[in-house]
């Protein structure tokens, strides 16, 4: 009985173990995907509907789509068919590496010995030749030649001669098992973010602080009472959770759930955006870049100051933000901000409301913000017109006055800055409607990266090994024959045999030189 | 001067190359040969230049700093650079190998890029970076894919050239498999250069390639069309098994042993699927994680590169399986730069993504 339920763990031991079964994964993995890749995942049932309909006709989409949604087609990738293919897929290569380790690390500790003489004959790399003069004056030439092409060899007696033997690159066999075995680690970094990580979105207005952001719809009803009182008091002490569980009287672990199941995630410290601003290429509507200028405090102390990029998030403990959007904040009561600089050169910031005066410093010319357009352009008839509802070319329309009198009014473009330059040369610019936009955050933390950054490069590193690096072994015999010198070179190279011969003709016409030159 | 001129010189270079090398294949002479190789170097030197001008334009319009400023930002750029990988790897191989019968191969793969770039009118303006493409990971990303998928190229056409010259009947599935590949190849050569010739004239040519694609052929309004197309396929496949035989004899001419067409192919595949999985899916991976803040979305492109990963490992590993060598795993290589033109041209042009880099303006 026993031994049968062995055999059939054993069975499935080699199963597990063979190349073929990764074969058969590879496959699987790869068909599954392409119908991943076709059909939009977690994408509304319509849009799949749709592509199906384009493939198949009318008539088979909407019964393929229930037996493709019944299969988990429609979010492949987190289905429990597709992650047991990545078990099975990992089980594979740790029972494969497994079961061929011993035998490796065997031939790797294996110290070389002198090859037996017929053994010559048949090694994959042969080469045979005579030189004049005695094995014991040729034995030099022969050792120094293998040094000069790297190998540190070992040296024994032979009837009527001697034998070198050497060996290098044993470790490179281990490159595949390091390949193998990063892959692993980078499943298990996947597996410990989606863990111990999380991820979420935040638009946060110019001006505003942020304690905590939503990572997920809330789960049940939601007690707006209590959850508006947590999110004060989280404010009142700047994110610090165990601050805010004193201040209201509540276990710091029941805080910590109710947080969790409105979906709500504290960041633990608090972030504010200081300011926002899109840069345009020239003449363009295209972006050249976004960017949030952003400040972390932690314990109600400001300790980082940073502005991010797209392509460049800032990092507090653990915690990254990332630049991903941006947006206006409908009916915001933000402050139009000029500089003023008078024809003498002094300038001011002023902070404006709408339709509120500002004066050129040294001078009796009043202005008054009259209109703003997030998107000026004009028609054909040269009436303006916003053409967009972000900031794509923000501009504010402003009289001015000169000791009471009208003189004269027009638009000033905040990409534009030469529109504000008036007549008298003074100069008006209009730096930004500040509190008017929001940034748009994705804030992630996730401990796994490091792990999967870690694996990767030993991933790579182990490819280069087994491909570019091989495990080469040598053995040279100098013995006497008819009053000459014999020398049999056998080599034998776990890959790339072309270029280690090469190496032992290098090294063959060393020896022949250096006969010569010692002669 | 501006770099246009230097590419123009480089195709023209290619295409005659490519009809010297046929020639060459046709009669073997030498000094035909020295011919075809002295037009490659040239088209190659002329496109080296234009590749270096246009970097030097592009960083004075973007005003980035030179490494952001590489000319790789667009579909059209990138084709380009594939096709300098490409012929950078064939001279090596010619060479190394001392063998020009490759070159019959290879450069109509380039010259045809080339082509292609005209045929479905992209855009071959400069457009400013895009915030999200502003990163000096797109640039280790880009090159190293496009080194990788040259690599590629090099074990498609061995691979298939050794299918060729090892198949005997024409039942045997390795025939069918090779005169189906080649056919369907043609297929998409044929159909493309219709639509160029129907549609480079009536339609605006940016908008060519998202709409129009197969438009003349497969996809047209009209069902004959269609139903015609579909029976020119058949045919075109079934001329190129009928008469695959004399490809064969063609090849064979130039004793190029299985071995060393085996060897070529194992050895480029091993080159490309470090620099592959370095560049392609690490890089990649790393500038999403910085860009996005996730390494990984399973994303059509994403995706498809992964299996583009899986099946040249099929290809490493099913040459440890007794019994897997030769015929067999010379298919696995050809598919997987099926796989690669998939992730390359066929995300872009049939599925949609998150990706915005390489979408057709
Ligand atoms: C996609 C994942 C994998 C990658 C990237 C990978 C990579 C590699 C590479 C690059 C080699 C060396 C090939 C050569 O020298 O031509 C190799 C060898 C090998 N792989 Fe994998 N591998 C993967 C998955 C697996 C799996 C699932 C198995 C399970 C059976 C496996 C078993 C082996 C074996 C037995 C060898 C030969 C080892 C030796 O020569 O000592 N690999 N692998």
């Amino acid at each position: 009985m026993s031994e049968e339920k062995k055999t059939f763990i054993d069975r499935i031991w080699d199963i597990f173990a063979s190349v073929k079964f990764a074969i058969v994964i590879f496959s699987l993995i790869s068909l599954t995907s392409i119908i991943g890749t076709v059909l939009e995942q977690r994408a509304e049932p319509e849009r799949n509907i749709n592509i199906l309909t384009r493939l198949f006709g009318e008539s088979l989409a909407p019964s393929l789509y229930n037996i493709l949604e019944k299969l988990g087609f429609m979010d492949m990738y987190h289905s429990w068919w597709f992650i047991t293919l990545l078990i099975l897929f990992s089980a594979n290569i740790i029972i494969c590496s497994i079961a061929r380790l011993p035998r490796i690390l065997k031939l790797i500790k294996e110290p070389m010995k002198p090859m037996a003489r017929e053994h010559f004959e048949t090694a994959p790399i042969r080469r045979e030749i005579v030189l004049k003069g005695k094995p014991d004056k040729i034995k030099e030439a022969v050792a120094s030649s293998i040094r000069a092409i790297g190998f540190n060899f070992s040296e024994s007696k032979e009837d009527k001669g001697y034998q070198f033997y050497a060996q290098r690159g044993n470790y490179t066999r281990l490159g595949v098992y390091l390949t193998h075995l990063s892959i692993i680690f980078i499943l298990i970094g996947a597996l410990i973010g989606i863990a111990f990580g999380y991820k979420g979105y935040l638009n946060l207005p110019e001006g505003r602080t942020a304690v905590a952001f939503r990572f997920s719809p809330p789960s049940g009803p939601i007690d707006e009472m209590n959850l508006e009182r947590i999110l004060n008091a989280l404010e009142a002490s700047w994110g610090d959770i165990s601050k805010a569980s004193e201040l209201l009287n509540m276990k710091e672990k029941k805080l910590k759930e109710i947080l969790r199941k409105n979906g709500i995630q504290p960041l633990g410290f608090s972030i504010r955006c200081e300011d926002f601003d899109v840069e345009f290429y020239e003449n363009s509507n295209t972006p050249k870049e976004f960017k949030s200028w952003l400040t972390v405090i932690d314990g109600g102390k400001e300790v980082v100051k940073k502005s991010i990029e797209v392509n460049d998030p800032l990092s507090y403990k653990g915690t990254t933000f990332y630049q991903a959007s941006y947006g206006m904040i409908p009916n915001a009561p933000g402050w139009f901000v000029l500089r003023l600089t008078s024809k003498s050169g002094s300038s001011e910031i002023k902070r404006l409301n709408f339709g509120e005066k500002f004066v050129i410093p040294y001078s009796n010319i009043e202005g008054t913000i009259r209109d703003f357009s997030p998107a000026l352009a004009f028609d054909k008839e040269g009436r303006p017109f916003t053409f967009a509802e972000m900031m794509n070319n923000p501009a504010v329309f402003i009289d001015f006055k000169e000791a009471g009198r009208d003189k004269y009014s027009g638009w000033i473009y905040k990409r534009y800055p030469l529109t504000g330059r008036l007549p008298e040369g003074h100069i008006v610019e209009f730096l930004d409607l500040w509190g008017s936009q929001y940034t748009g955050l994705q804030i992630r933390k996730d401990p796994g990266v490091w792990i999967i950054y870690l694996a990767s490069t030993s991933m790579t590193v182990g490819l280069f090994i087994a491909f570019f690096m091989s495990h080469r072994r040598l053995w040279v015999m100098v013995i006497e024959d008819r009053g000459n010198t014999k020398v049999h070179i056998a080599g034998v190279s776990n890959k790339n045999r072309p270029a280690f011969e090469r190496k032992i003709g290098r090294m063959i016409s060393l020896i022949k030189e250096r006969q010569q030159g010692g002669k | 001067m501006d770099s246009s001129v230097f590419f123009g010189l480089s195709t023209m270079a290619y295409i005659i190359a490519m009809i010297i090398y046929i020639t060459y294949l046709a009669f073997r002479n030498k000094s035909v040969g020295i011919v075809a190789t002295t037009i490659t170097i040239a088209g190659f030197f002329s496109q080296t230049i234009a590749i270096l001008m246009r970097w030097k334009e592009f960083n004075d319009i973007s005003g980035m700093g030179f490494l952001r400023s590489a000319p790789l930002t667009n579909l059209y750029e990138s084709i380009i650079f594939f096709v300098w990988c490409l012929i950078l790897g064939y001279l090596i191989v010619e060479f190394r190998y001392k063998n020009r019968s490759f070159g019959a191969f290879v450069t109509p793969v380039a010259g045809l890029a080339l082509a292609f770039i005209d045929i479905t009118g992209m855009s071959k303006e400069i457009h400013p970076l895009i915030p999200a493409l502003q990163s000096n990971w797109l640039l280790a990303h880009v090159t190293m894919s496009f080194i990788a998928y040259a690599a590629f190229a090099i074990s498609f056409s061995t691979g298939l050239m050794y299918l060729i010259i090892n198949t005997e009947k024409k039942n045997q599935p390795a025939y069918i498999f090779w005169a189906f590949t080649l056919g369907v190849f043609a297929v998409l050569l044929i159909s493309m250069g219709i639509d160029f010739m129907t549609f480079k004239v009536a339609v605006r040519p940016e908008e060519f390639i998202k709409n129009y694609l197969f438009r003349a052929s497969f996809m047209n309004k009209s069902a004959a069309v269609r139903i015609i197309s579909w029976i020119s396929t058949i045919s075109i496949i079934f001329i190129v098994w009928r008469f695959g035989n004399i490809l064969k004899t063609v090849i064979e001419k130039f004793n190029i042993s299985s071995q060393i067409l085996d060897e070529i192919t194992y050895k480029s595949i091993a080159i490309g699927f470090p620099i592959f999985t370095l560049g392609g899916l690490i890089f990649g991976a790393i500038w999403a994680d910085q860009a996005w803040g996730t390494y990984w979305s399973w994303d059509p492109k994403e995706t498809w590169s992964l299996i583009t990963w899986f099946i040249y490992a099929f290809y490493l590993h099913s040459r440890m399986i007794r019994g897997w060598r030769g015929k067999r795993v010379a298919i696995v290589a050809v598919l997987g730069f099926f796989a690669v033109i998939v992730t390359y041209l066929g995300v872009n042009l049939l599925l949609s993504g998150l990706h915005s880099y390489g979408e057709l303006k």
